[in-house]
């Protein structure tokens, strides 16, 4: 096989040469505003981390406050100005609500959205369905493109004396309404967030509709594919509603309407000073239209994530994936679903109880596709021979979290117990097990199993494990406590839980969880670490390390400007892990059948086709 | 690196890939007004008054030539695509100029509505029915100008040397155009005909 690779690599060198005599880009053209699918992940991938960063320090911040109250931040407190720092350097209560709001906004909108659509969407989408690139290149450019402006919008109050957002990341009015204008550049920015998710979401839908290789079915493309175009079609439909809520809400806040006021609040903008409003309003219209938009979007953030786990699994079980269609199936229930379900985050708000009770059925319903899915991430490790490297770690460990965060949704879905734990930190762990838990563990298993195909150089398989093994240690100490004196009434968004005679005896508890989330942050240190390092001196990648089926792998290392240097046809679906009439144990999708391989399907037929 | 393989081909589905976007932007821009209208809808009904006392300020007859602007443009867009189609690019000039001009007359009205408005200090902070008006008819025009500036680029185009030819990219164009014609439709009754005029004649 290596002499297999080599031999590619020999012509793909030259094939490389030979471009370069005729179709030479610029550097900019090249590597800044370049229409290449891949070179747009990358782009994705570098400002997803360093957004990753700067939210997780935002979450270290907070952290420290809710642990040791009022004392100063060790390293940074002398930096902070005297509005956020005090004469201490210990973060004050404005502050805090700022880096609670900052932190919730930018790991949804600008990390972990970015991350499983412009990343993974980006770089997949055209190589695992055998194609150049997207439906409309420049379009894809112009998503990526638009999300930098947007994100020094949202983040846009950190330059203002009056400071950032402080309304939390749903924003909710009449508080969102009348406050400064580090709000209003977060309501602005966060709109252009979502036109650039929007730019993405209807090119990959038209990507994956009319830009499949030739044999490529709809029911031939791997889980990847399905759960990228299902999550295409989410935002397509979810995040307009949401645009229309923050226009609505920019008015209010910019002009002083009141679609959001009700009739007689006394409040003064913060903005301008402005006491009038002409009210009529309704606060909780904002809640309707920002959870119809936000509930769906939490299956934005998770479905590709399962798509990624469902294909490492398959390929590193050597199996196919169990339920193949059922998997599918599964993807798109949750998303119709997802559409009906948004008022189980308004149970506290005001709800009729009948209301609520269709809300707390369709919500759920939700858990016989998870539940599905879940088996059958389970059947398809069922006997198989694994290989633990540190994707397959990482989809082990999403499937795990998957599970715990899965089951404490069915405590909230159900309103009884929900109005007790509303808005106390069970919610928090149980968002954090499915978001960093689920999603982000299969963000890193998509970053360790695509990077050779990426940038054609080798992680280091060693540093790899450490950092999920680690990250899935600290995570846990960190988020799983929280379960507890969530129960126990601790408050969300509280930046002194020490003035609450209730809650003193947790402060041991919450300097652990404090402890650990340091942890989990440094840890993530290892991944940054390994990738900049090989990305200088890794292993050159081989064409198929992993020995997978999916297109992608039939490109060359590191793939140019167009993907494939030869022609691709489709022969079969991309599980053919361990097939019975094949001595090797992968069939890939684009190695046409020999004759004896044809005979032996005939003698005998597989259940697979 | 640029590797030599040409994988383009066919649209799979037969349809366009350009047409394919611009359906799903669409869906997309529908769920986007649906936003509007269905808050529309709930603080209709919960301040019927101030929505019946609101419409009475706007002006009817204007809006009705606007209507007239509309869905002649839409008319003509759609004889464009058609002549195009045919190579005829002496009446795909004569179509896409008046579907400009219409365009334009559509935004001219709007201006000397908007600018009656302010003058009576009629604001959209003023009721929460004036919030909506300004607010949807507002987005309304901004589509109504997102549409002129392709138009005008194809027009002017097709003076040139190489000429236009391209007519899916119109049809394409023409898509979006009856879209914002069809927001017209329904902005235009829920906003300056939902009159309870019966209501009114009763007392």
């Amino acid at each position: 096989m290596e002499a297999i690779a080599s031999a590619h690599e020999a012509h793909h060198d030259h094939g490389d040469s030979h471009a370069h005599d005729h179709h030479s880009l610029s550097f900019v053209r090249k590597y800044i505003f370049s229409n290449d699918h891949k070179v747009i992940a990358k782009q994705f991938m570098t400002t997803t981390l360093f957004f990753f960063m700067v939210g997780g320090l935002a979450a270290l911040l907070v952290r420290w406050q809710i642990a040791f109250p009022g004392e100063p931040v060790p390293f940074l407190g002398s930096l902070l100005p005297e509005a956020w720092g005090g004469s201490t350097g210990a973060i004050q209560p404005g502050f805090y609500s700022q880096l609670m709001t900052m932190h919730g906004a930018i790991m949804l909108f600008l990390v972990i959205i970015p991350m499983v659509n412009g990343m993974i969407g980006n770089f997949c989408i055209p190589l695992m369905i055998g194609t150049d690139d997207m439906a409309l290149p420049t379009l894809n450019m112009f998503s990526f493109w638009l999300n930098i402006p947007a994100a020094m919008l949202l983040m846009g109050g950190f330059v203002l004396e009056s400071g950032m957002a402080t309304a939390g990341w749903t924003a909710y009015p009449p508080l969102s309404a009348i406050q400064g204008a580090g709000q209003t550049m977060w309501i602005v920015g966060l709109f252009l967030v979502g036109f650039a998710s929007i730019m993405g979401g209807i090119n990959y839908i038209a990507t994956v509709l009319n830009k499949r290789a030739k044999g490529m079915s709809m029911f031939r493309m791997p889980m990847t594919i399905w759960a990228l175009f299902i999550t295409a079609v989410l935002i397509t439909l979810g995040t307009p509603v949401l645009a229309s809520a923050l226009v609505m809400l920019f008015f209010d806040n910019f002009l002083h309407t009141s679609f959001f006021i009700p009739t007689n609040l006394l409040a003064t903008s913060a903005l301008d000073g402005t006491n009038h409003w002409s009210g009529g309003g309704q606060p909780l219209l904002f809640q309707h239209l920002f959870w119809f938009y936000s509930h769906p979007a939490v299956y934005i953030m998770i479905l590709p994530s399962m798509g990624v786990v469902s294909d490492v699994m398959a390929t590193f079980a050597r199996k196919p994936i169990f339920g193949y269609k059922a998997m599918i199936f599964a993807i798109m229930g949750i998303g119709f679903l997802g559409f009906i379900v948004w008022g189980h985050h308004m149970f506290q708000s005001g709800m009729s109880p009948l209301l609520g009770t269709t809300f707390v059925l369709s919500t759920i319903v939700i858990a016989v596709p998870s539940a599905i899915k879940i088996f059958n991430w389970l059947g398809t490790l069922w006997g198989g021979s694994i290989r633990y490297t540190a994707a397959m770690m990482c989809a082990v460990a999403f499937v795990s979290m998957f599970i715990i965060g899965g089951l404490s949704g069915i405590f909230m879905a159900s309103a009884a117990v929900d109005i007790y734990i509303h808005d106390t930190y069970f919610i928090v762990a149980h968002f954090h097990y499915v978001l960093f838990g689920a999603s982000i563990f299969g963000v890193f298993s998509a970053i360790y199993y695509w990077f050779p195909k990426m940038y054609g150089k080798m992680l280091n398989e060693g540093w790899g494990r450490m950092h999920v093994i680690w990250s899935f240690i600290f995570f846990n100490l960190t988020f799983f406590p929280m379960h507890i004196i969530g129960v126990g009434g601790h408050m969300r968004r509280i930046a002194d839980p020490t003035v609450y005679d209730f809650l003193k005896p947790f402060q041991g508890m919450n300097a652990f969880i404090t402890w650990s989330a340091i942890g989990l942050g440094f840890t993530q240190f290892i991944l940054l670490f390994n990738i900049i390092w090989n990305l200088n001196y890794g292993k050159k990648a081989p064409r198929n390390p992993w020995r997978s089926n999916t297109l992608e792998w039939a490109a060359p290392p590191h793939p140019g400007h167009g993907n494939f240097d030869t022609d691709i046809t489709v022969y079969r679906g991309p599980y053919e892990y361990s097939h019975e009439n094949r001595e090797s144990d992968y069939w890939p999708q684009w190695v046409p059948p020999t004759e004896e391989e044809i005979e032996a399907e005939k003698l005998n037929p597989s259940h697979a086709h | 690196m640029s590797l030599a393989l040409d994988l383009r081909h066919e649209p799979v589905s037969g349809i366009p890939h350009g047409k394919m976007v611009m359906w799903a932007f669409l869906a997309s821009e529908i769920m986007f007004f649906s936003g509007f209208f269905g808050a529309f809808t709930v603080l209709r009904n919960a301040n019927i008054d101030i929505f019946m006392e609101g419409t009475t300020h706007l002006n009817v007859a204007m809006a009705t030539i606007n209507t007239v602007f509309l869905i002649t443009s839409s008319l003509t867009m759609a004889l464009s695509i058609l002549n195009l189609e045919k190579k005829n690019t002496k009446m795909f000039q004569v179509f896409m100029g008046i579907t400009i001009l219409c365009a334009f007359g559509f935004l001219v009205v709007k201006y000397f509505e908007y600018s009656a408005k302010f003058e009576h200090h009629l604001l959209p902070s003023k009721s929460i029915f004036f919030a909506f008006y300004f607010m949807m008819t507002g987005f309304h025009a901004a589509h109504v100008i997102g549409g002129i500036i392709p138009m005008v680029w194809m027009f002017l185009r097709s003076f040139t040397k190489k000429g236009y030819t391209n007519h899916v990219r119109v049809e394409i164009l023409g898509l979006y155009w009856h879209f914002v014609d069809l927001v017209w439709i329904f902005l235009f009754p829920a906003l300056y005909l939902l009159f309870p005029g019966a209501h009114h004649g009763g007392h």
